[in-house]
């Protein structure tokens, strides 16, 4: 599948890594932001667990954790497609992609990664140290990001999100494929957002919702980007059980990168087609 | 022509302009109402695992979302001209032909675009507010159509304040604020719930700094006809919307102020 | 009583400074300096209803300041304005209602909108009576030619045509007076014609009193009477072209294409001021040396095919005189 050597796909990595760093003020009032609508949720959901009946198999601490976590790594939600690319199709460069001596998947999957992870670095590590460390200073104890279960379980988040980084390229390519397709120059995202927000976890914790919908959430590939990982974090999904997950999350991640690389010589020829 | 036949003129204008391209304004509105409809089954959601919020019930918190939502929309549809204020109008200079028409300038502002794709919240709001109505045993009168439709009102005029306080930034400094996103959009997030259920200071904040709980808290409290949790007296709760509209007049007046600047300054 | 009276207008711009360096920006967090800019200096004048005025000076002299000013977007550091009885600033939207300003490099009509749907939203704004809309409307569209225009959005248009339509919005309400920034630029030479040519029908057939800003010195000469000099913020003239003339009176030019190469010509009494190939120009004073002295000079040692004597054009005019006053640009 890969052409020999990866020398112009960690190239390209790292000029797209390198110019999302530049959007440090843009950051840090999307820092802000997030604070404030983490904030907001975690307090809606302290009072549900507070004021009110029923039960959860997460524990209110546990749920805060789920929200502030997801917060931090915000910027890996395949939420949004590349701008380059919308660019790339309207002023017709879209064309010069055939030209590189790449497999053009790759190299669109390449540019997702670091675009991805681009963004999250800068946002995640000031709001995981607040949320953890400052907030335990400062008193506000009772709705800090909580620390790991245990080194096993630390290991483990680890390695289920890198798989989140490739599921996220993996999906975000998928875009960023469809914004050739779609006549706007748009892309799906404006139906698959809401998806992506609600069947991740971003809304609310997965393991909040009806009982009965919790195998068929578990299992639905979007479970993969926040749900599975932050759960192993608390070894909420532990041993047998997280890597049960994670193997999940890789199977998605593979039926995602094989569906775009089929997809992706369809949508060259599409280019070439239109004339770029 | 007054100034409400001017703005129906400007918003006719803009859905001609936006009619030209009738699939990605369907699409986009689609796109909003499924992305904003998932909050509200997320709380569905919680209800049904936690039972109740305190006192609060699904049905009661409806109301709550779907008036927020619906006044929120609103104000987002009409509030595109003093988004884009600082980089479309201060940056480039277009301001001084908004000076040279005989009108008031947030009038005009008010009349660059109609957003039609908010349509998408409304009408989830609208939906929201229909679930809660049937499902509320509540004897709809006049006073509770009146003080729904002031909290509509007031909740319009509230968060247009917040948009155009951001947008009087952009006279004294260049650089982009969006600060007033948390406010709005965190506005919206907040007040979905009974804004009862926050601690003391973030309730204090969104009363006397920011007057969200006056447009979005108290009518509702009103129409719901129980005793108000934090304990504001009766006349209190059908007054609040006005708080709505007194926030827009203070945002006006520092509109006026930035105005001046600018014209003191030039460009 | 004139129509627009200026008295020792005064306007000062406070401008932070750039600190140099990084530790300099760094500085600049903390403090800005500011340095004074003395855009207009104590300017005075007064025009009477239905004059035509050229406003021309150099770039940064002062020009856009003293029309934003009378405009009424722009508020002065000190001295008196008054247009038709209001204060432009203060009383702000009576006074915009009686203006129409046109910026040449700016569109105000509405991007995607059709041109008369433009017209119509401008009736709303500025109220006006459908009967005298519609007749004005009519008048301009047949005036500047712009009927098959109409149902045209505006980023179709190309920019003669765009600047037609412009000049027509800005009229739409019957101002009493039209403020001009620049309105030929970037015209093709037809187009430049019958915009001068409508320019001068409006002033002269319907009285309105026009301000003209401009670098192009064509408009000036056919239509400015009266001209503003402005160069650092003052005012270096304000008369008429004709009364520039006669101030330098002698000054004339004589263009000579001769028969043969002539190489680095030289002749008493004038100064070459351009060669191309065989056609030479010369300046002299005709006070000085007269014209045929000079010209017998020439033919003593060389043979003419043609000759012509010309007075200084409109633009060596202002050159020389801009130069004069050290008002040359910044």
């Amino acid at each position: 599948m890969r052409d020999a050597g990866t020398g112009p796909y960690r190239a390209i990595f790292a000029a797209r890594f390198l110019m999302m760093l530049q959007y440090r003020a843009a950051a840090l009032a999307g820092i802000a932001t997030q604070f404030w609508f983490g904030g907001i949720m975690v307090m809606a959901l302290s009072a549900f667990y507070t004021e009110g009946g029923g039960s959860a198999s997460i524990t209110r601490a546990e749920a805060i954790t789920y929200i502030w976590l997801g917060q931090a790594f915000l910027g890996l939600l395949p939420w949004n497609v590349d701008p380059e690319i919308a660019v790339m199709m309207r002023t017709g460069n879209v064309a010069y992609e055939r030209l590189r001596p790449v497999d053009t998947y790759f190299y669109w999957f390449a540019r997702a990664m670091a675009w991805r992870t681009a963004a999250t670095l800068l946002r995640a590590i000031p709001l995981l140290l607040v949320t953890s460390v400052v907030f335990d200073w400062v008193g506000l104890g009772a709705w800090s990001l909580q620390p790991p279960q245990s080194g096993t379980a630390l290991a483990l988040f680890l390695l289920s999100m890198v798989a989140v980084v490739l599921l996220s390229s993996a999906l975000t390519t998928l875009l960023n494929i469809s914004v050739v397709w779609t006549i706007s120059g748009q892309g799906i995202n404006v139906f698959t957002n809401s998806l992506v927000l609600i069947l991740s976890g971003m809304v609310i914790p997965l393991p909040l919702f009806p009982d009965w919908a919790h195998l068929m959430l578990l299992l639905q590939p979007l479970a993969g980007l926040v749900d599975i990982p932050y759960r192993i974090y608390f070894a909420h999904l532990s041993g047998a059980e997280a890597i049960a997950g994670i193997a999940l999350q890789i199977f998605w991640t593979m039926l995602f990168i094989g569906l775009g690389h089929l997809c992706m010589t369809r949508t060259m020829r599409r280019i070439q087609i239109q004339g770029g | 022509m007054g100034a409400l036949g001017l703005y129906g003129r400007y918003a006719m204008a803009s859905i001609k302009g936006q009619l030209n391209y009738p699939a990605s304004f369907v699409l986009l509105t689609i796109g909003q109402f499924l992305s904003t409809i998932v909050e509200f089954i997320g709380i569905a959601a919680l209800f049904s695992r936690f039972q109740s919020l305190g006192e609060w019930t699904l049905a009661q918190v409806a109301l709550f979302y779907g008036t927020v939502n619906i006044a929120f929309a609103v104000a987002d549809m009409i509030s595109r001209g003093f988004d884009v204020f600082g980089p479309l109008f201060v940056k480039t200079g277009e301001f001084d032909r908004l000076l040279l028409r005989p009108r008031a300038t947030p009038l005009q502002l008010l009349g660059y675009e109609l957003r039609l794709m908010r349509l998408g919240r409304l009408l989830q709001g609208v939906l929201v507010l229909a679930i809660a109505v049937s499902r509320l045993d509540l004897a709809w009168g006049l006073a509770e159509t009146a003080l729904l439709l002031a909290a509509v009102a007031g909740g319009v005029a509230f968060f247009l304040g917040l948009v155009v306080l951001q947008a009087t930034l952009a006279f004294w400094t260049v650089e982009s604020l969006e600060v007033a996103n948390t406010l709005t959009y965190g506005g919206v997030a907040a007040a979905q719930y009974p804004l009862e259920i926050y601690h003391n200071w973030f309730r204090q904040f969104f009363t006397f700094v920011v007057p969200l709980s006056c447009v979005a808290y108290f009518p509702i409290v009103g129409i719901l006809g129980i005793d108000d949790p934090l304990g504001a007296p009766r006349w209190f709760l059908y007054l609040s919307p006005l708080f709505g509209f007194v926030f827009l007049a203070m945002a006006l007046i520092a509109w006026r102020l930035g105005e001046r600047r600018y014209a003191s300054t030039g460009s | 009583m004139p129509q627009i009276a200026v008295q020792d207008l005064s306007k000062t711009y406070r401008v932070a400074e750039r600190r140099r360096g990084l530790i300099g920006a760094g500085r600049g967090l903390f403090s800005r300096t500011h340095r004074a800019v003395e855009a207009l200096k104590g300017v005075s004048f007064a025009l009477d209803r239905g004059e035509l005025v050229g406003i021309i000076g150099p770039n940064g002299a002062g020009k856009s300041t003293l029309i934003k000013i009378l405009c009424g977007i722009l508020m002065p550091s000190s001295g008196h304005c008054e247009v038709d009885g209001l204060v432009p600033w203060d009383q702000r939207i009576r006074h915009v209602a009686r203006i129409g300003v046109v910026f040449g490099q700016r569109t105000q009509l509405w991007w995607d909108l059709p041109v008369i749907d433009s017209f119509e939203l401008l009736r709303d704004i500025y109220r006006v009576p459908e009967v005298s809309f519609r007749a004005t409307a009519e008048t301009l569209i047949s005036l500047l030619r712009i009927d098959q225009l109409l149902h045209r959005p505006v980023r179709q248009l190309s920019l003669g045509q765009r600047m037609r339509c412009d000049i027509a919005a800005a009229l739409l309400h019957s101002p009493s007076i039209l403020f001009l920034d620049e309105p030929t630029i970037g015209l093709d030479a037809n187009s430049k014609l019958a915009l001068r040519d409508f320019i001068k029908h409006l002033n002269r057939h319907n009285g309105v009193t026009v301000i003209l800003a401009t670098h192009d010195m064509q408009d000036i000469g056919a239509l400015a009477e009266r001209v503003l000099i402005i160069g650092h913020g003052r005012i270096l003239r304000d008369g008429s072209i004709a009364a520039m003339r006669a101030d330098t009176p002698g000054q004339r030019r004589l263009v000579i294409d001769f028969s043969e190469d002539v190489g680095d010509i030289t002749v008493e009494g004038a100064t070459v001021l351009s060669r191309t190939g065989r056609r030479v120009a010369f300046a002299f004073d005709s006070r000085v040396t007269a014209a045929h002295t000079l010209i017998g000079r020439l033919t003593a040692d060389h043979d003419i095919a043609e000759l012509s004597i010309e007075e200084p054009t409109i633009e060596e005019l202002i050159a020389d005189f801009y130069a004069s006053h050290g008002a040359v640009e910044a």
